[in-house]
């Protein structure tokens, strides 16, 4: 008998917890299969922020180092100086990164600092029950933004992906989407690229992942991904945005 | 052996790489900043990784990262720079990450100026951070004390897994003094727990994150035991003529230089008077009150705060021998002959002030 799928060593065997029809798990799995397609189970070191994504320490099977919110590019940057012959990557949502950790994200990407991102955005924060978040939408309402945000009091959407492939220190950034099989492997092939990036030194790369989070957006796990394609990929740029020369 | 003159911040640079430090990230703030300059210039020269942090946030965190993987790692800030790092410390702490931090202390609150000041030490001893936890707290008082307890910062450190903060004002910082280096080989610790790549063993987890109340129950009383066990242990102070002391002036860092000038002029003045210099602000040395407790007729503590280490110095007098108090503060250093009055005032021991 031939295999057709074996569930990967990238994962770890605890139960994702996650809600259904999060797509957090997907990414999680897409992140797992690539680390240990590329013989790097053993030698590299994941760092969380707080949030769902939080979780991901229990679930991807590397070392983890949990830190704070917002806080894992700098935590990553210790790590890889400390052990530069070590993958060094985070795993953080937008609320993480985009908002409290603005600062260490896009200066890890302005020292070119040898490690990857993965951004995990959708368009609110998970964890404490769907508030606004820099990646709130114009118009979407969330526990914070009931009357559905509004740009003259909260500003617009950040696409942060866009902002860091300004920047010299960036090699490879690009937002992906996991709603279908074909983007499915189009991320995981985003994925890859990241980390041969940080492996062949070329500096910071970033994958950005537009994903649902059906709970707190009040939607089906099938409205969520129709609502994601309709609302989310409009306004956030989908594609490699800068690739190493 | 090699002596140098050299600024206490130099000393405090130096103890580090000498102890084997191999990383420092940090942020530039007076009256730290030689610190952080020292290690640009001499860290990546011996083989170390230096790195200029966009804030003192992210360079606790840098810190954090590094420690987790087992690796020697320092910072240095002033006050102002410390509060920024405290939500990392209290992370620190509850990962139990060896590191060592230097508090250059400036006068607060607020921006303050850029004077020598006592006034972070609740900040340093009583968490600082959110949560139970502590520090360990060294107080150096000369610039070769700033170099010998930055080498012992390290290996307390890694002994006991916890942060470790050198607390020492401006005018230790700045001041310069002759220091000696004997030839010290770093000690080596095994950590099997930093997260160096799951090679032939299972994966290593760094992390405080923990949603269930019986495991969160567990982890305290595992870190209050911790700390009460660090407790026991390590109590150090200076004492300097306390074995027939009637009075005994109580103070740290630069106030205690001061203070023993002080001392010297009492017994000359044939009062019998001694000092207790805290090296350890925590654990605070409070065995080393008890026996005094029971002879001593009064303690003078010397600060440069509104009052702060003189809390503990109350607990350990556990309220058997009164205590006075004189300071100054914000950027002001206490002057021997206002301390002598304050003495004489507070323990009506006349004859002292010709
Ligand atoms: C300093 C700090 N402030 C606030 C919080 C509370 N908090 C926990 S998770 C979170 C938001 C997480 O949202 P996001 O980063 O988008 O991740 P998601 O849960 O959506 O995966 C917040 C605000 C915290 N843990 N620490
Ligand atoms: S709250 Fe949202 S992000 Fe968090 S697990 Fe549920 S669906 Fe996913």
């Amino acid at each position: 008998m031939k295999t057709l799928f074996e569930r990967t060593q990238g994962l770890t065997d605890i139960p994702f917890h996650y809600c259904p029809g999060c797509t957090h798990g997907i990414i999680h799995r897409i992140i797992g299969e690539v680390l240990e397609e590329l013989h790097l189970l053993e030698n590299t070191v994941g760092v969380t922020g707080v949030g769902c994504a939080g979780f991901a320490e229990q679930y991807i099977n590397v070392d983890f180092q949990g830190s704070a919110h917002g806080r894992a590019p700098a935590v990553a940057t210790g790590i890889k100086r400390a052990h530069p012959e070590l993958v060094v990557f985070t795993y953080q949502g937008d609320g993480d990164m985009v908002s409290i950790g603005l600062a260490e994200a896009v200066h890890a990407a302005a020292r070119g600092e040898k490690i990857t991102a993965f951004l995990v955005n959708n368009a609110n924060y998970g964890m404490t029950g769907g508030q606004m978040a820099p990646t709130t939408l114009i118009g979407q309402k969330t526990a914070t933004s009931p009357y559905g945000r509004q740009s003259e009091q909260s500003g617009f959407p950040l696409d942060l992906p866009v902002l860091i492939s300004n920047l010299p220190g960036a090699a490879y950034v690009a937002t992906v989407t996991v709603d279908t099989p074909q983007n499915v492997f189009k991320a995981k092939r985003a994925v890859r690229q990241a980390f041969k990036t940080q492996m062949d030194g070329l500096g910071f790369s970033l994958v950005q992942f537009l994903s649902t989070c059906p709970t707190n957006w009040g939607l089906t796990p099938v409205e969520s991904i129709q609502w994601m394609q309709d609302n989310m990929f409009p306004v956030f740029r989908i594609g490699e945005l800068k690739q190493p020369q | 052996m090699e002596t140098m003159f050299m600024k206490g911040n130099e000393a405090v640079a130096e103890g580090a790489l000498q102890a084997g430090c191999r990383l420092y990230f940090g942020y530039p703030i007076t009256p730290s900043t030689e610190i952080i300059e020292y290690m640009a210039k001499h860290l990546p020269a011996r083989g170390g990784t230096f790195v200029q942090s966009e804030s003192e946030v992210a360079a606790i965190y840098m810190v954090f990262g590094a420690a987790g993987s087992g690796e020697r790692v320092m910072t240095a800030s002033s006050g102002l720079g410390i509060s920024l790092m405290q939500e990392g410390l209290s992370y620190m702490a509850a990962n139990e990450l060896p590191a060592v931090l230097v508090n250059i202390m400036r006068t607060g609150p607020g921006l303050g100026g850029l004077g020598p000041m006592q006034g972070d030490y609740f900040q340093a001893t009583k968490g600082g951070g959110h949560g139970d936890y502590s520090l360990l707290v060294l107080a150096p008082a000369s610039v070769q004390e700033m170099a010998d307890l930055t080498m012992t910062a390290f290996d307390l450190a890694d002994e006991y897994r916890n942060p470790v903060l050198i607390l020492a004002d401006a005018a230790l910082g700045q001041m310069m003094e002759p220091v000696t280096f004997g030839a010290r080989e770093p000690k080596r610790y095994d950590k099997p727990w930093a997260t160096t790549g799951a090679k032939g063993r299972k994966r290593n987890l760094v992390t405080s994150y923990n949603l269930q109340n019986e495991v969160g129950e567990q982890k305290s009383i595992y870190l209050e035991e911790k700390y009460r066990f660090i407790q026991e242990r390590l109590q150090w102070a200076e004492t300097y003529q306390t074995e027939d002391a009637e009075y005994v002036l109580v103070a740290y860092g630069t106030s205690a230089r001061i203070a023993k000038g002080v001392v010297n002029a009492l017994r000359e003045n044939g009062v019998k008077a001694g000092l207790v210099r805290p090296i350890t602000l925590w654990p605070f040395p409070s065995k080393v009150f008890t026996p005094l407790n029971e002879r001593v007729k009064g303690y003078l503590v010397v600060e440069m705060s509104a009052g702060q280490m003189i809390e503990d110095v109350r607990l350990s007098t556990e309220g058997k021998v009164p205590v006075a108090f004189y300071r100054r503060q914000g950027g002001i250093v206490p002057q021997h002959d206002e301390i002598l009055e304050e003495f004489a005032h507070a323990f009506s021991v006349g004859g002292i002030l010709a």
